[in-house]
């Protein structure tokens, strides 16, 4: 827009794309200057990169990040705490999918006393910390209720399952409503009841629909794990983070524990990221 | 025998009154066209019929039943009046047959076996026989309205109601939609059409009845309504529609 309102001898025609370029000296064409940025840009890096490079001393790097006597120390641990990890998230996600598909169906409902309890809970754990469930369910609930939670499995299940719990209704929530309405007129003309219709059309093309945000969910639940040391682990029921942070009580390898820890969190979360992408892709292609 | 009996029918959306006094009578084996501008309220009378609207006032009786009664079981009048919508409104989680066996299975409780023998005889009654398998999303416009007819022929209505069934079709997949509701009139189906198509209201309605502002302003025979209407009103918009480029100033 600017070399042409800077053109000289209008367009006879009037139109100011057929302007022809000035013809300036100290102009250079847009294309020449993004060039000559991106070029800055590369060299800026590079100059970066060199000078990180000669000051941090390498060794001390692998020392505290690498470090082969740390990683010997921990690997043992490491397939049982990855396997309670996985364990203590589907069961977390079990629990969060069913009562986050309830409140969903609850918040639609048309009893105003079921949408106002639906709501008030999740607007209850979404606002709280997770900490905040996961020490609760270690110490205050089963004294208050009288109840005792044997397993450790089942106590982590419902303090992540609960706040997960909210956060799936209301992703939930969005996708039954992003059913046309045309779905559900299709089903009722053909005579079947309001409850089959939910059961048979529409729930199941809203978890289509949220599929890539459950995803997210299903993540977020994973890392939300790491705060099951608070329930009181036994040793064969530790998580990835715990054996994590136990291990850098040991005077060596720095870092290293929990730089091999938080590759195992990637090893689970970065496939499940690339599942949600291929689930968006394929979604948009049935539509 | 009559299979709609609508007496003065009122319906209102807010403050919008849509529908003022409706009287209109289908018989056994009748087609009725209803035609008229948009927003005359054609689509909202046959939505009346399977109480998809919900009627303010008047009396609708559906193969006998008075489906105005809050008592009464719509599920299992709606299980004998098929319908087919302007956007299709296919299951599209599900595959072709799937659309057409569903309810079947969980309202009439048919045997799969016997749910998939009669999807497949209307499958192959609308010419896509061979497209059972497909999910609706690799269907063409025309295709999937067509499923859509028979999804609701699978239930074995015994009243048809379209709701402007051609009119998110491409014009080319028209006639093929057509040609299926005029062999599903020859074989005697009780049908009321909402429609645009001036020809297959003409040839095949039985009956053509021409709405405006929320009432039936002429109601006769295809002939006499589209070819030599009595009402002003009716000859306006049938100008309109039949020669369009000379829509301002009549």
């Amino acid at each position: 827009m600017s070399t042409t309102a800077a053109g000289p001898t209008p367009d006879p025609v009037g139109r100011p794309g057929l302007v022809p370029p000035q013809t300036g000296r100290r102009r250079i064409s847009p294309r020449r200057r993004a060039r000559r940025a991106r070029i800055v840009q590369y060299a800026v890096l590079v100059v970066v990169v060199v000078v990180l490079a000669s000051v941090v001393d390498w060794s001390r790097i692998g020392d505290n990040f690498f470090n082969q006597d740390a990683i010997a120390q921990i690997a043992p641990q490491i397939p049982r705490a990855f396997l309670n990890t996985v364990i203590y998230t589907l069961c977390g996600f079990a629990v969060g999918l069913s009562l986050g598909t309830l409140l969903a169906l609850m918040k639609l409902s048309s009893v105003r006393l079921y949408r106002w309890i639906a709501t008030v809970y999740i607007e209850f754990f979404r606002g709280i910390p997770a900490l905040l469930v996961v020490i609760s369910f270690g110490y205050a609930v089963p004294i208050a209720f009288g109840i005792s939670i044997g397993s450790v499995t089942l106590k982590a299940a419902l303090a992540l399952g609960m706040v997960s719990a909210a956060y799936i209704a209301e992703t939930l929530r969005a996708g039954l409503q992003a059913v046309p309405t045309g779905q559900v007129e299709a089903a009722r003309s053909l005579g079947m009841s309001h409850g089959r219709t939910l059961v048979q059309v529409v729930i199941p093309q809203a978890f289509r629909i949220v599929l890539p945000p459950m995803t997210n969910e299903f993540i977020l639940l994973t890392k939300d794990t790491s705060l099951v040391f608070l329930l009181g682990l036994a040793t064969v029921q530790y998580d990835l983070t715990k054996i994590g942070r136990d291990a850098l009580n040991n005077a060596t390898g720095g870092l290293t524990p929990l730089f091999l820890i938080g590759a195992c969190y990637l090893l689970i979360t970065l496939p499940l990221g690339q599942l949600a992408r291929y689930l968006e892709r394929r979604g948009v292609r049935s539509r | 025998m009559s299979v709609v009996q609508i007496t003065d029918l009122h319906k209102s959306f807010g403050d919008r009154e849509v529908l003022t006094g409706i009287d209109l009578e289908v018989r056994q084996g009748e087609v009725v066209c209803v035609i008229g501008p948009s927003g005359s309220g054609k689509s909202t009378l046959l939505r009346c019929v399977n109480l998809l609207e919900q009627p303010t006032a008047g009396r609708i009786e559906v193969l006998g039943v008075d489906v105005t009664d809050p008592d009464v079981d719509i599920d299992r009048v709606r299980t004998h009046v098929g319908m087919v919508f302007q956007q299709f409104n296919l299951f599209v989680h599900r595959t072709v047959l799937d659309n057409c066996t569903m309810a079947q299975r969980q309202v009439l409780k048919r045997s799969r076996a016997e749910a998939e023998r009669i999807a497949r005889e209307n499958l192959a009654r609308v010419g896509l026989a061979d497209r059972a398998d497909s999910l609706p999303a690799q269907l063409s416009g025309g295709q999937q309205q067509r499923v859509a007819i028979a999804r609701a022929l699978s239930m074995d209505p015994q009243l048809m109601l379209f709701d402007e069934p051609t009119s998110a079709l491409d014009p080319e997949l028209v006639g093929d939609v057509l040609a299926v509701m005029r062999d599903l009139a020859d074989a005697g189906m009780t049908m009321i059409v909402v429609t645009h198509e001036m020809a297959f209201a003409r040839d095949v309605g039985d009956r053509v009845v021409f709405m405006d502002g929320g009432v039936v302003v002429e109601d006769g025979t295809a002939d006499q309504v589209i070819g030599a209407p009595r009402e002003a009103r009716t000859r306006t918009f049938l100008q309109r529609v039949l020669d369009p480029t000379r829509t301002s100033g009549v």
